[in-house]
C-alpha cells in the first residue's frame, strides 16, 4: 500500500516519456494529457482519503531503512499541496489545447507539462533534503523547456536571466547541502531534525539554515530576490505563466515551511523574526511593482510576491494558528493565481494585446469573462467569505496575538492595494467605451470550463471552510511539533 | 589536504562569481561551470577525503571512503551537465534572435 505514493511522481513522468514518441499525433496528444492529468487527481484524492483515515503514508525505496536510503513523505501537508497542485494540472491541461498554437503544443509542451508535475509532485513528497535538490533540478528543466518554447525575443531574454539566477541558486543549494552534510553527517530531514535539535541549533548550523533560506527565497521570490520574477513569468503564453505562477514559487515556500519548522527550528529569536521583516518588504514592494505597470500579465505576475509575504509572515511569527494560516493561504494562493493567469490569458486573446491603455469596455462582448475576473478579484484581495479571506484572518490573527503590529498593518493595507492594483484591470478593461476588436481572433468558450474550474474549488475552498479548516489547523498543529514527523519517519 | 581544497573550491567560486558579472553571455556561461566545479569539489571536501578501501562492508577493512558525497557529486555532475548544455544552445539561440550577445543590450520595456 506505502508504494502507493509513487504513484503521483510516476505517472506523469511516464506519461511524458511516452509522448515524446507520438509527436506527430497532437490530437491523441491531446486527450491523453487530459485523462492523465484526471487520473492523477483521482490518484491523488484517493491517496489524501488514505493519509487522513490511517495516518502519514512512508515509503523506503528499495527497502532501505529510514535514515539510510531514500524515503518519501506522504503527511497532510503535502498530500493537500499535491492536490492542489493536480487541480491546477487539470485545468492547465484542458486551457493549453484552444490557448497555445500549434508550432508550441508540437515542439513538446504536453512532456514538460508533464515533468513539471512530475517534479514538483516529488518535491512536496520527498523526505531528503538531497532529494529535494534534485526535484526541484527536475521541475527547474521541465520549466526552462517552456520559458523558451516559441522562442520570441523576449522570452529568450528573459529566459536567460531566468536560468542563470536559478542555476546560481542550484549550486548554492549544493554547497549548503554539502555543509549540512559536514556538520550533521546525514541528509535525512528527520534525522535532520533530531541531530540539530539534539545541539540547539549552535551559530554553524543557524548560518546553514540561513543560506538556506537564501536559496528558497529566491526560488521562492521574496524580498530582495524577487527581481527576476514578474517579466520571466509574464512573457510565455498564459498557460505556462499560470503553471509558473501557481507551482514554482510555491515549491520554494513549501521548502522554506518544511526546513524552518523541522530542522531549524531551534533559534527562532533570530531567524524567525527576520522572516518578518522580510515579509513586511516583501508585501510592499510587491504591491508597489503590481500597481506600477499597464501590463495586464505583469500585475498578476506581481501580484505573486505579496502572498508570498503572507506566507513567509505566517512563518515568522510561528505559532500553531499562524503555519496554518500560512498552509491555507498557499493552498488558496495555488489555485487563484492559477485561475487569474488563465483569465488574463483570455483577456489578451480576445484584446489582442496585454497593454491596459488599449484595452477597455469588454463586459459588453464578454459578460461572462467579466464575471469571472470580478469573481477572482474578490477572491484575491481576500473578501469574505471567499477563500483569501480565512489565511489572511488566521496570519494576521496570528501576527496582532503576537505583538506584530506593523506587518499585520502593512498587510492590512496590502490587502487593500492589491484589490486596487487588480480592480484596475477590471475598471480600465471592462468598463468604459467599447474598444474594437482584433478580426480574427480564437473562440474563447472553451477556455470558460479550466477557469470556473479553478474557480470554484477556489470557492470551495472560501464557503467550505468549516471542513477544510480542522484538517488544516491540525497541519499547524503537527509543523509545531516536528517529533510527530520524526516518530513517523524513524519509526521510533 | 581538506584546507587545500577548500581554498581551491573557493578560488573557483570566486573566479565564476567574477566571471557571471560580465557582459558577454559565453564568460557568463563559463562562469556558472567553474562555480559548479566549485561546489562539486566542495561536497567531496565536506565527505573528509582519506585513503581507503571502497565503501563496500567486509570484514577487515576499517577505513573507507564515505560513499554519500560521491553519490552527490555524480547526481550533481550530471545536473550540472545537462543545464551547461542547455544554457549553450539557449545563448547562441538568443544571440542569434536578438543580434547581440551583451546582457547590457539584452534589456526590455513592458510591452514590446
Amino acid at each position: 500500500m506505502t508504494n502507493l505514493i509513487t504513484l503521483p511522481i510516476l505517472i506523469p513522468l511516464i506519461a511524458a516519456t511516452m509522448f515524446v514518441f507520438w509527436r506527430k499525433r497532437l490530437s491523441a496528444i491531446r486527450v491523453g494529457t487530459q485523462i492523465i492529468t484526471i487520473v492523477n487527481l483521482a490518484v491523488t484524492a484517493y491517496i489524501m482519503s488514505v493519509v487522513l483515515r490511517d495516518g502519514s503514508i512512508i515509503l523506503e525505496t528499495g527497502g532501505w531503512i529510514a535514515p539510510y536510503g531514500i524515503i518519501l513523505v506522504g503527511d497532510t501537508l503535502s498530500i493537500s499541496l499535491l492536490l492542489a497542485t493536480n487541480v491546477i494540472a487539470v485545468a492547465a491541461a484542458f486551457y493549453a489545447p484552444y490557448s497555445l498554437d500549434e508550432g508550441r503544443e508540437k515542439h513538446y509542451f504536453y512532456t514538460f507539462f508533464l515533468i513539471l508535475i512530475a517534479g514538483v509532485s516529488g518535491a512536496f513528497l520527498t523526505g531528503d533534503i538531497f532529494n529535494l535538490f534534485v526535484f526541484f533540478e527536475v521541475l527547474l528543466m521541465a520549466s526552462y523547456g517552456m520559458i523558451v518554447l516559441g522562442g520570441t525575443r523576449q522570452q529568450l531574454r528573459e529566459s536567460i536571466k531566468y536560468v542563470l539566477l536559478n542555476l546560481f541558486s542550484s549550486m548554492l543549494f549544493v554547497t549548503t547541502v554539502s555543509f549540512l552534510y559536514s556538520v550533521t553527517g546525514t541528509v535525512n530531514m528527520a534525522q535532520l531534525s533530531e541531530r540539530v535539535g539534539q545541539v540547539n541549533q549552535e551559530g554553524i548550523l543557524t548560518t546553514i539554515g540561513i543560506l538556506f533560506f537564501v536559496v528558497f527565497a529566491t526560488k521562492g521570490a521574496l524580498f530582495p530576490l524577487y527581481f527576476w520574477m514578474p517579466h520571466a513569468y509574464a512573457k510565455p503564453p498564459a498557460v505556462i505563466s499560470a503553471l509558473f505562477g501557481a507551482l514554482l514559487t510555491k515549491v520554494g515556500i513549501y521548502s522554506i515551511l518544511r526546513v524552518f519548522t523541522l530542522i531549524f527550528n531551534g533559534n527562532v529569536d533570530y531567524t524567525h523574526s527576520f522572516f518578518i521583516i522580510l515579509a513586511g518588504f516583501t508585501l510592499i514592494f510587491g504591491v508597489i511593482g503590481a500597481m506600477s505597470t499597464n501590463n495586464i500579465k505583469l500585475i498578476i505576475a506581481y501580484n505573486i510576491i505579496p502572498a508570498i509575504g503572507f506566507m513567509i509572515l505566517g512563518i515568522g511569527v510561528f505559532t500553531e494558528g499562524s503555519l496554518a494560516g500560512s498552509v491555507y493561504y498557499l493552498l488558496h494562493d495555488m489555485v487563484i493565481k492559477g485561475a487569474l493567469f488563465l483569465l488574463v490569458g483570455a483577456i489578451a486573446i480576445v484584446a489582442g494585446t496585454s497593454d491596459l491603455r488599449k484595452i477597455s469596455g469588454l463586459i459588453k462582448t464578454y459578460p461572462l469573462l467579466g464575471w469571472l475576473f470580478f469573481l477572482a478579484t474578490l477572491t484575491l484581495a481576500g473578501l469574505p467569505p471567499f477563500s483569501g479571506f480565512i489565511g489572511k484572518l488566521l496570519l494576521l490573527k496570528g501576527a496582532f496575538e503576537n505583538g506584530h503590529y506593523v506587518v499585520a498593518a502593512i498587510g492590512l493595507i496590502t490587502s487593500l492595494l492589491i484589490l486596487v492594483s487588480v480592480m484596475r484591470i477590471f475598471i480600465n478593461g471592462f468598463w468604459g467605451e467599447s474598444m474594437t476588436l482584433p478580426k480574427e481572433r480564437r473562440s474563447i468558450k472553451p477556455l470558460y470550463l479550466p477557469i470556473s474550474f479553478l474557480l470554484v474549488f477556489s470557492v470551495i475552498l472560501g464557503v467550505g471552510a468549516e471542513w477544510f479548516l480542522p484538517h488544516i489547523q491540525q497541519i499547524g498543529v503537527d509543523l509545531m511539533d516536528p517529533s510527530i514527523y520524526v516518530d513517523a519517519v524513524l519509526k521510533e | 589536504m581538506e584546507i587545500i581544497m577548500a581554498i581551491l573550491a573557493g578560488i573557483l567560486f570566486s573566479a565564476g562569481v567574477y566571471l557571471l558579472l560580465q557582459r558577454q553571455l559565453l564568460k557568463i556561461i563559463f562562469g556558472t561551470a567553474l562555480i559548479s566545479h566549485g561546489a562539486h569539489l566542495l561536497i567531496l571536501t565536506m565527505g573528509k577525503l582519506n585513503r581507503g578501501a571502497p565503501p563496500i562492508l567486509e570484514k577487515g577493512i576499517k577505513a573507507y571512503a564515505d560513499p554519500l558525497p560521491q553519490a552527490l557529486i555524480l547526481t550533481s555532475i550530471v545536473i550540472s551537465f545537462g543545464v551547461t548544455s542547455f544554457l549553450l544552445v539557449l545563448a547562441y539561440r538568443a544571440y542569434k534572435t536578438n543580434k547581440t550577445d551583451n546582457m547590457e543590450q539584452l534589456r526590455g520595456s513592458d510591452h514590446d
